[in-house]
């Protein structure tokens, strides 16, 4: 396989290249992922170009509005025989990359299955289900088991706000509620504390309760979190079983779709 | 000739902390029913209700482990199965059942039994006959090797027919997308 693509030549766009032929003709750098070449600008991430040219990588902490955060690892890819996050990482010119391989997704599969057991993940109770990223990546990548001892940690709920209830027990420290409230809402509602085992989601008020923020339920951070974290009060439940996100559709096809204009 | 008729599949199932829906979810395969009895025959299981378990073939357990009994039962059917399999979400992550991890036994017990509004004369039940609870509940794995894990609250039938009918054909039982779920 040859590792530097260099310009592609005029009408030899590469095989299923369709989506990024408009961007494909300016930009000279491409690196392979899974041995299928992708394009990319100085300065984009294997992610980010990836997912411009239709190519999904599965992730939880990364969002498009956001600069990378690099801590929920699911996005590691191997270049050149190392780990790297690919949400982080920019691309170079030639690189070859894996992603969709039996190690990698063995791999994704361990840190799902790490996050199940550290928290409480109990699906048939969630209002997430079936909307739950952690939950979809959990299914694309075939988690039939959580394979580790479970934690089952202590973490109350906090029913504080009229429109909107914490479920802690779900968190996986992606930090988007942090940085949509301080970025976006311009609030600062959450933040996370302490370390290691001991990380945990907290709220930014005297009384640590959601109650006593400016919070509502319209801010950005109220929509962002992947798993079943902020969740909206008396909609619970509202679409049926089989409808709905990811119910019929993997999130790898979801996801890419989204991105479509 | 005549062709040697294949020897029956001795199946066991039970129902540990569980609710028996992925039992009632087995029945569910309707007239599939048939055709797996055709091939397989029941061990221990609440259909037949025997109570202990000789050697099988498979093992399907539902439900985690809450108290001292299912930690027995459990182990009899790790000893006597060749193949173990974790049938439904209690069994894989506890489930409902250990939403009670977090609180303490004694205080679950007292707050059921002796302070629960309403109640007068009550007292924990200590029966000798009765199992001791654990102070959590387990999911099957961190008991006995566990070979294979069918998740779901409950697996649907269609679920459960395919992948009993991958294992007593000799395939590594494997789910399509919408027939693995979680809740």
């Amino acid at each position: 396989m040859s590792a530097s693509h260099g310009r592609p030549k005029k009408g030899s766009l590469p095989p299923g290249g369709t989506a990024h032929s408009a961007k494909g003709a300016q930009t000279s750098a491409t690196f392979l992922l899974d041995g299928q070449p992708v394009p990319f600008d100085e300065g984009q991430t294997i992610l980010e170009a990836a997912r411009a040219a239709g190519h999904y990588i599965p992730h939880l902490c990364w969002h498009p509005d956001f600069p990378p955060h690099g801590s929920c690892k699911l996005c590691i890819v191997k270049v050149a025989g190392r780990h790297v996050s690919s949400c982080a990482m920019p691309a170079k010119d030639g690189w070859e990359v894996e992603s969709n391989t039996p190690e990698m997704n063995g791999e994704r599969r361990a840190l799902l299955q790490m996050l199940f057991v550290e928290g409480n993940h109990f699906c048939p109770s969630c209002e997430k289900s079936g909307n739950c990223q952690l939950q979809a990546l959990a299914y694309d990548l075939e988690m039939t088991t959580p394979r580790f001892n479970h934690f089952f940690p202590d973490r109350p709920v906090d029913a504080t706000h009229p429109d909107v209830l914490l479920d802690f027990n779900r968190c996986i420290f992606c930090e988007l509620c942090v940085r949509a409230s301080r970025d976006q809402d311009g609030k600062g509602v959450f933040a996370l504390t302490n370390r290691g085992i001991h990380k945990h989601l907290v709220v930014n008020a005297e009384s640590g309760c959601l109650g006593d923020t400016d919070f509502s339920k319209d801010d950005a951070a109220a929509h962002i979190c992947p798993v079943g974290v902020i969740l909206e009060k008396r909609v619970g439940f509202a679409v049926p079983i089989g409808q709905r996100k990811y119910d019929a559709r993997p999130i790898r096809v979801v996801a890419m779709e989204e991105d479509k204009p | 000739m005549s062709e040697a008729v294949p020897r029956k599949l001795k199946v066991a199932t039970v129902s540990l902390a569980g609710c028996f829906g992925c039992h009632m979810s087995f029945l569910d395969i309707d007239e599939y029913l048939f055709e797996l009895l055709d091939k397989i025959e029941f061990d221990r299981s609440p259909l037949t209700d025997l109570k202990h378990c000789g050697p099988c073939d498979i093992g399907l357990v539902e439900g985690g482990v809450c108290n001292a009994e299912n930690v027995h039962v459990l182990r009899e059917f790790r000893r006597q199965c060749k193949t173990l399999i974790a049938l439904g979400a209690c069994a894989i992550n506890g489930g409902l059942p250990a939403q009670r991890n977090h609180l303490d036994i004694g205080h679950c017990l007292q707050a059921v039994y002796l302070s629960r509004p309403g109640l007068a004369g009550g007292h924990v039940p200590d029966d000798p006959e009765l199992p001791l609870p654990l102070d959590k509940v387990h999911p099957i794995h961190e008991v006995v090797r566990v070979d294979y894990f069918l998740p779901g609250c409950p697996p649907t039938g269609e679920a459960i027919w395919r992948f009993l009918s991958d294992l007593i054909a000799g395939r590594t039982p494997r789910l399509d997308y919408p027939m693995l779920h979680f809740d």
